[in-house]
């Protein structure tokens, strides 16, 4: 294997991290080049992660690709075990993605007290722990990204956020924190539970389809790794920490969180959970499963009752990242495909989208809905237009690509997998919930739009200017408006990526 | 028939004079100190720090000799082996920062500089001699020399009434400690009739150890230590003392003479007891979980930073008696495997806090009482110090990538590899993880998420307590990422099984 595929990956990696490391050198006041390098530094990831695309062998079945893995700490038997595959490539080329389009947004836009150094340096940092999170596959290892983000974007929320920060920002470090360490012991209880002894993702993968552990150790692990990916992704009921995180949080901050943060809880249990504790899996998806439902019931709920457009966004997440809990429960290749695919989308969109409420905020200097008062159609034609388009994906508009995830999830859930055939009854009738959520969403989003976008201009803002657009906003805009376009034209382009992985994987529950 | 001839003759050992090098070298210094300080007039009175830093500095190449090394003196009762020579080069090299950290503190506060010295390094030789003590009375005269001269250095600041109130009753319950461990310890003399570590073992491995005597006597002993590591329910001296001490002194208790007590305590379990582990692993059961969790609910309430860094170190100290209580009597790779995770959080915790200690001095001379709403923008007026602080408190908190996730790492690695209680100590510790959290970002918040007012003043540190800011936060984070640095080192399991 040439130097070149082993490197790939840690090269994509750690570039932000020593984008962080320069920029922390420069002085404060070399404004524009700090900016600048932010771009270059994320730029050189994405490109790196881009020419991975092309050398990505997309016919193979199984295994990693662009595979490193080399002793670590060999006293305790953790390695440095990098790689790639369907399951992984897709959330780690949108990392990137995003990232490199925040750091252009930040090029111009940067909420109080400013300092660009200090939020690339964080924004960076961050970058490098949620990558690192989708290539990892040594549980330590991968723990060490998993928590890499915590103190960044806790920082993030709480220097550059809006009025509630600090609240916020502790909120979501210590309820994240409280889930991982968690997680962190069932990863240890799972290495002393394995025989031979091993944090290596893909030799308990492979022990778990030869030689599972007991079922009562798998269920009790499982307890634990679960409140972890839970409170991450988040489910109902530990998504109490989301709506303050996103709403408090600076744009490009939120634009992450849900964009990313979000689905390295749901690439937990794709990655971790299923295929290394099946029969736990087995038991607990009919939870998971109703757990879901609720959620998406729930935050379509929640949405319709809130008057502060980006809580509004915020509450949204949680319905969406129901959906692919629920893809995820049926534990079938079909639901799970499904649940990777409305992650990507909800990536594009929901970062889109809070970009958007973030400019209008910049705009209108206040995220109320009765605020803004309608008319933003007449005012700013092109932001109205661009937000009418994102809200109407996000509520799963076929050909766009909200619809994919989202409407395969659901008709997964109405054939689970065969060992859940016990629950048959059960998953059915949270396909009807889960279906009632999509009116639901299609409700609220519609509503939305009709009080932001429609009717006629309040006075307030009729005297007042208003830019439209800017064309730093189109530019990093544009390959999110793009890319929902594309996958909603071409699902191939994620189905065709994560399909033999998640078969594989699908494999130990029975289809 | 004269004296002499009813005793029987005296037989002098045969003294490897390699072996107790350093502790020559540094017996040395230390009246060297003292000369200079009679020599020196009162405004070169602060030489004597550069007398004692060179001394230590001597000790400590003269530990590295040392290394590798496996020297057996005075009969079996002093031994040089990796356990020692790691403590011994940790405790001189926090000696060497202490030094450091007091220069400008003690002769700006126009304090007795060469006695100052003098008693750190009489305190330092003590915990030089302590790993290496394998019977109980030398044990015990090290860990006597090690507290001894710290409660004259906690009343240092004669003109504040809190340095006064600490240094009483550091020293009483300090002495009332004492007193209750060396009844222990004669009580074990008496049951097991030998004050080797080695000769207790094998003696409370026969049926004399179930003895209702010998079980007393360990718990005494026990209770002694409790009270040296700020372990509940002698927890209660710590605050009163770190925050009346000087600040130095406050770091050097709270790293240097707690890991003493822990070198001593884990000899002690780890060798001498450990045939009764049976008993007193479920004592350090709840020892362990009491402290932790009354340091935290305690630290969360507190206002005055070392108060609240004494609270957090005695929640931290609830972490490393964890270890203990995974001890078992059959288990030895289990043991090793504890053992290791207690030497290396106390190495981890060390660098940790003198690093938070130090961030802690470099205010103090703006702000002596120091409270959290002190360091409110230090982010904008010292970032040097405020990025390094909060590295420190994440550390603390035990996130990764920094050294203090890999102290707590082994340590849950442990716990869950014994299983049954050890999983739920390990929850109980994960939880505790959290709580701490909550006050550490206490901090954090301030230094970084109140805007303070036009002009910002840039806040001064002595280059000194910078360097070992600095060098503390480039410690944990070159651990943090390459942690076999200090799990490679072999000492950490060679005095166990042998």
């Amino acid at each position: 294997m040439s130097g070149w595929e082993k490197s790939a990956v840690t090269l994509a990696v750690f570039l932000p991290t020593a984008g962080a490391v320069v920029i922390s050198f420069l002085p404060k006041d070399r404004d524009r080049l700090i900016r600048g390098l932010g771009i270059l530094f994320t730029g050189a990831a994405l490109v790196v992660g881009i020419v991975m695309l092309f050398g990505f062998d997309y016919g193979a079945h199984q295994g990693l690709q662009f595979e490193l893995n080399a002793s670590w700490i060999p006293s305790v038997a953790i390695h440095y075990h990098v790689g790639i595959d369907g399951i992984s490539l897709p959330l780690f080329e949108l990392t990137l993605l995003l990232s490199f389009l925040c750091a252009i947004y930040t090029y111009r836009v940067l909420p109080a007290p400013g300092k660009p150094k200090g939020f690339l340096a964080l924004m960076m940092l961050l970058e490098t722990g949620m990558a690192g999170t989708f290539i990892a596959f040594d549980l330590v290892l991968f723990f060490i990204f998993w928590e890499l983000v915590l103190v960044p974007m806790y920082f993030m929320i709480g220097i550059w956020g809006s009025s509630n920060r600090e609240y916020a920002a502790i909120k979501f470090f210590l309820y994240t924190l409280f889930g991982s360490v968690f997680m962190l012991l069932g990863f240890l209880a799972m290495f002393f539970k394995s025989n031979p002894h091993t944090f290596d993702i893909v030799q308990l993968q492979q022990q778990a389809a030869t030689a599972p552990f007991a079922k009562g150790v798998q269920l009790l692990i499982f307890a634990g790794v679960f409140l972890g990916f839970a409170i991450k992704v988040p489910m109902w009921p530990f998504h109490t920490w989301l709506p303050d995180a996103h709403t408090e949080a600076p744009t490009v901050g939120s634009v992450l969180l849900a964009g990313i943060l979000l689905k390295m809880g749901g690439y937990g249990f794709i990655r971790i959970a299923l295929p290394i504790l099946p029969q736990a899996a087995r038991v607990w998806a009919p939870i998971i499963g109703v757990l879901a439902a609720i959620a998406i019931v729930y935050a379509a709920l929640a949405c319709l009752a809130q008057k502060d457009l980006k809580r509004l966004i915020a509450f949204s997440s949680v319905g969406h990242m129901g959906f692919v809990m629920l893809g995820i429960a049926t534990l079938t290749s079909v639901g799970i495909n499904a649940a990777l695919f409305a992650m990507i989308a909800h990536g594009l969109i929901t970062g889109m989208l809070f970009f958007e409420v973030g400019s209008i905020y910049d705009r209108y200097h206040t995220r109320q809905i009765s605020e803004i008062g309608g008319g933003m159609l007449l005012k700013v034609p092109y932001l109205a237009g661009i937000f009418a388009f994102t809200a109407i994906a996000s509520l799963g508009l076929p050909g766009l690509a909200g619809f994919w995830g989202e409407v395969t999830a659901l008709a997964s859930s109405y054939s689970p997998a065969q060992i859940l055939t016990g629950h048959l009854g059960l998953f059915r009738t949270l396909m009807v919930f889960g279906g009632i959520g999509t009116i639901l969403t299609a409700g609220y989003f519609l509503w939305t739009l009709q009080r932001v976008n429609m009717g006629s201009l309040p006075d307030e803002w009729k005297e007042k200017s208003l830019a439209d657009v800017s064309s730093i906003e189109w530019l990093a805009w544009a390959p999110l408006l793009v890319g929902i376009l594309l996958l909603g034209v071409f699902p191939r382009l994620v189905f065709g990526t994560t399909n033999d992985a998640v078969t594989a994987l699908a494999h130990l529950f029975g289809r | 028939m004269s004296l002499a001839a009813a005793l029987p003759p005296i037989h002098n050992p045969a003294i490897d004079y390699h072996a107790i090098a350093p502790e020559l070298v540094l017996a040395g210094a230390i009246f060297l100190v003292l000369i200079a300080d009679l020599a020196l007039p009162p405004a070169r009175k602060w030489w004597s720090m550069v007398v004692a830093f060179v001394g230590v500095l001597a000790t400590l190449a003269t530990t590295l000799t040392l290394i590798g090394s496996d020297r057996v003196t005075f009969g079996g009762s002093y031994v040089v082996d990796d356990f020692a020579v790691l403590f011994k080069v940790f405790f001189t090299s926090v000696a060497l920062v202490v030094l450091l950290l007091s220069m400008r503190y003690v002769r700006d506060g126009r304090y007795y500089q060469g006695e100052y010295y003098f008693l750190v390094l009489c305190s330092l030789l003590g915990m030089m001699t302590m790993p290496s003590s394998r019977d109980l009375l030398m044990l015990f005269i090290s860990l006597e020399l090690v507290s001894a001269p710290a409660f004259l250095l906690v009343a240092f600041r004669k003109g504040d009434p809190r340095s006064n109130e600490g240094a009483l009753k550091f020293f009483l319950i300090g002495v009332l400690s004492t007193a209750v461990m060396l009844y222990g310890m004669s009580l074990i003399y008496g049951v097991t009739g030998t004050t080797r570590l080695a000769g207790i073992a094998a003696s409370l491995a026969t049926p004399v150890g179930s003895s209702s005597l010998a079980l007393a006597a360990i718990l005494f002993v026990v209770g002694g230590f409790a009270f040296k590591v700020s372990a509940f329910p002698f927890q209660f001296w710590a605050p009163d003392t770190y925050e009346g001490a000087p600040v130095p002194i406050a770091a050097f208790l709270a790293v240097a003479s707690k890991a003493a007590g822990f070198a001593g305590l884990l000899q002690l379990m780890f060798v001498a007891f450990l045939p009764r582990a049976d008993f007193w692993a479920p004592i350090f059961v709840v020892l362990s979980l009491f402290t932790m969790t009354l340091g935290n609910l305690v630290a969360l309430q507190q206002q005055q930073v070392v108060r609240l860094l004494a609270y957090s170190s005695i929640a931290q100290a609830g972490y490393m008696l964890l270890p203990f209580a995974l001890a078992t009597t059959t288990n030895t790779a289990l043991n090793k495997e504890a053992f290791a995770a207690a030497v290396l959080y106390i190495l981890i915790y060390a660098v940790m806090n003198l690093g938070a200690f130090s961030v802690v001095l470099a205010m103090a001379r703006e702000s002596p009482g120091i409270m959290i709403a002190d360091f409110a923008g230090l982010g904008q007026r010292a970032a040097y110090l405020a990025v390094p602080m909060t590295m420190f408190l994440v550390s603390l908190a035990g996130i990764p990538p920094f050294a203090g996730f890999w102290g707590k790492f082994f340590i849950f690695r442990a716990a869950i590899d014994r299983g049954g209680i050890g999983a739920w100590l390990a929850v109980a510790m994960v939880v505790n993880s959290v709580i701490s959290l909550v006050y550490y970002l206490f901090i954090v918040r301030e230094m970084f998420f109140q805007p303070i007012a036009e002009p910002v003043r840039a806040l001064r540190s002595p280059a000194t307590v910078t360097a070992v800011v600095l060098a503390a936060a480039g410690g944990i984070l070159a651990v943090g990422f390459f942690p076999s640095l200090f799990a490679h080192f072999p000492p950490i399991s060679t005095l166990i099984g042998r």
